[in-house]
């Protein structure tokens, strides 16, 4: 029987990241989808350090871990208030309409 | 695991807490004062940020090290510092200006500079991968409010949202490259990294690329510079020279302090990196710009060129390219300001104009102003004896002396490419028919250029303070 090692959270914080980062260049519909992959990436990551942490028995890294979580909030807090100025002005959040400057 | 108290003294981060502290107070101030007290809360800012500047300057000499090795503050650190907080003063200063406009009195704008600041002298003390994450983000979250602070423009705010969404991805990567690099070593230290380091972890360098293009993004070098010219443009003025002075400095800063001081061992995995990516920035700096009609556009342009040229002398890897990185960024960091402030006088009837033909005939009808800006420009295009030239042969000299010669030909015929979009810029003002003149130009407007401009000038009659100063400093990370 095979148990599960470090590896496995390797691969599935991979899986993770990529589909957060192909979210973001693939989505044409919307911003709040973009947000969501933001968060999906940045857990991704927080699997691999909590991973690493306890497969190393350093407590740093979930240390790093609950950092990543407090300003991952703080970030989305902003980005959501951009947004909505954004939406205020606009009227939309598609992001086929974020075209103002190009070049 | 025991505590020691020793490791964790409060004094090498005072400055940090004084600017943290001031700008709540700041916040205080504005938040029950209201929009009046704009000016006020501007004016203090300034005070304390020059205040922060003398405190970082006034630490007892040496390596200082706290919080168990996180946090350090050696020459390095203090000649970077202070240069970024000299670009964040003299920002709130060219913006004075914007927020004498009635329609947008935002006494936030002076506190988000300042917060931003705090983020940046973290940034560049950085001893450990946690404290860039930290660092990089208290700035980041800041710059990301202070490009759509002008809400009621569609412009700015798409600015900000363009920033916020690439700022985060890259982040995200930054981190990825981070947690790997934590796994693969067992530390996040730069000097437990540096001494686990070896070539053929290939788990390390993966971690390498990772955190390598999340701090390309920061500092807009090519392939993750999409997002400059459309902040640069969309930001309100006194914001796009902000975004071009101090978040660069710091942003090099700590792309400088990671590679040599936690990946000296493998020099030759970030070298690769850092060589495309210094020549992919000059050539897309040179050719891009060409075409623009848009100032802010253009100086964005300009902005990855010469992050390129700077990230030559990183590419070097020794002392004297480290030497060559300050003395680039400082020079820089003047020219760039100079430039802005010409950009903020910019005015027609209380409008601001920001085409390039807007400049036409401006040495008829404003001769001091045309006479300064085609200085810079000069000196941005990098012809001797201006400061620009010897900016860019301090890093050219030590690409040639570390058998970079490939990356130097690149360089000298990228910036003589280059040279031809600024000098377009000064035939437009010298040859070409007057405009109607430009609104008269506010005092710290002048005073900002006429510094910025007589050390571009002057810089080759006494360059030894600079200098010496920046080699103190690149030495100190060896």
């Amino acid at each position: 029987m095979s148990t599960v090692g470090i590896g496995h959270f390797l691969s599935v914080a991979a899986i993770l990241f990529t589909i957060g980062t192909l979210g973001i260049f693939l989505n044409r519909k919307n911003v709040i989808v973009i947000l969501m992959s933001i968060e999906l990436m940045l857990l991704a990551v927080n699997i691999n350090l909590v991973a690493f942490s306890a497969f190393l028995h350093d407590i740093v890294g979930q240390v790093f871990a609950l950092l990543v979580l407090t300003v991952a909030a703080a970030e989305a807090a902003i980005g959501l208030a951009v947004l909505v100025v954004y939406f205020r002005n606009r009227g939309s959040i598609a992001v086929k309409d974020i075209n103002l400057m190009k070049g | 695991m025991t505590f020691d108290a020793a490791g964790y003294q409060l004094l090498p981060v005072l400055p940090e807490l004084m600017l943290t502290v001031g700008g709540m107070v700041l916040l205080m101030i504005g938040a029950y004062g209201g929009p009046k007290t704009t000016g006020v809360v501007t004016g203090l800012a300034i005070c304390l940020l020059v205040a922060t500047g003398a405190a970082e300057l006034l630490l007892p000499a040496g390596r200082l090290v706290t919080f168990g090795g996180s946090f350090i503050v050696d020459d390095y650190a203090r000649f970077l510092k202070v240069l970024a907080l000299i670009g964040s003063t003299a920002t709130l200063i060219l913006s004075r200006q914007f927020l004498a406009d009635p329609s947008s009195k935002i006494f936030e704008y002076a506190i988000l500079v300042v917060l931003a600041s705090v983020g940046m002298m973290v940034l560049i003390s950085a001893g450990d991968l946690i404290m860039i994450y930290l660092g990089l983000e208290l700035m980041s979250l800041a710059l990301y409010v202070v490009a759509a602070i002008n809400r009621d423009d569609a412009k700015s705010n798409e600015a900000g949202l363009k920033y916020f969404v690439l700022g985060a991805l890259s982040s995200g990567l930054l981190l990825y490259g981070a947690s790997l690099i934590y796994g693969f070593t067992g530390t996040v230290n730069f000097a437990g990294i540096a001494a686990a380091a070896q070539e053929g972890n290939i788990g390390l360098i993966f971690g390498l690329v990772f955190l390598l293009a999340g701090l390309c993004f920061k500092v807009s070098a090519v392939p993750f510079h999409m997002w400059t010219p459309d902040v640069y443009e969309g930001a309100p003025t006194p914001v796009t020279a902000f975004f071009a002075s101090a978040p660069k400095v710091a942003g090099l800063a700590v792309f400088t302090r990671v590679v040599l001081t936690a990946f000296p061992s493998v020099l030759g995995q970030w070298q690769q990196i850092v060589v495309f990516v210094a020549i992919a920035s000059m050539l897309l700096g040179s050719f891009a710009a060409i075409g623009q009609k848009n100032i802010k556009r253009l100086m964005a342009y300009s902005a990855i060129g010469h992050i390129g040229f700077a990230l030559v002398g990183l590419a070097a890897g020794t002392v004297e390219g480290a030497q060559g990185v300050l003395v680039y960024i400082s020079i820089y960091v003047a020219m760039t300001l100079g430039a802005f402030s010409v950009i903020l006088a910019m005015k027609r009837n209380g409008f601001a104009v920001e085409q390039i033909s807007d400049f036409s005939g401006l040495s008829r009808t404003n001769p001091q102003l045309a006479f300064f800006f085609a200085m810079l420009l000069f000196s941005l295009a990098g012809i001797p004896p201006l400061a620009g030239f010897f900016a860019k042969f301090y890093v050219f000299v030590a690409a040639v002396k570390a058998g970079l010669f490939t990356l130097a030909i690149i360089g000298v015929v990228a910036s003589v490419i280059g040279a031809y979009y600024y000098l377009t810029i000064v035939k437009v003002m010298y040859f070409d028919e007057p405009k109607p003149a430009v609104d008269p130009v506010r005092f710290e407007l002048r005073a900002v250029l006429a510094v910025a401009g007589l050390f571009n000038m002057l810089f080759f009659v006494y360059p030894a303070p600079l200098v010496s100063a920046a080699t103190v400093a690149a030495k100190s990370l060896f």
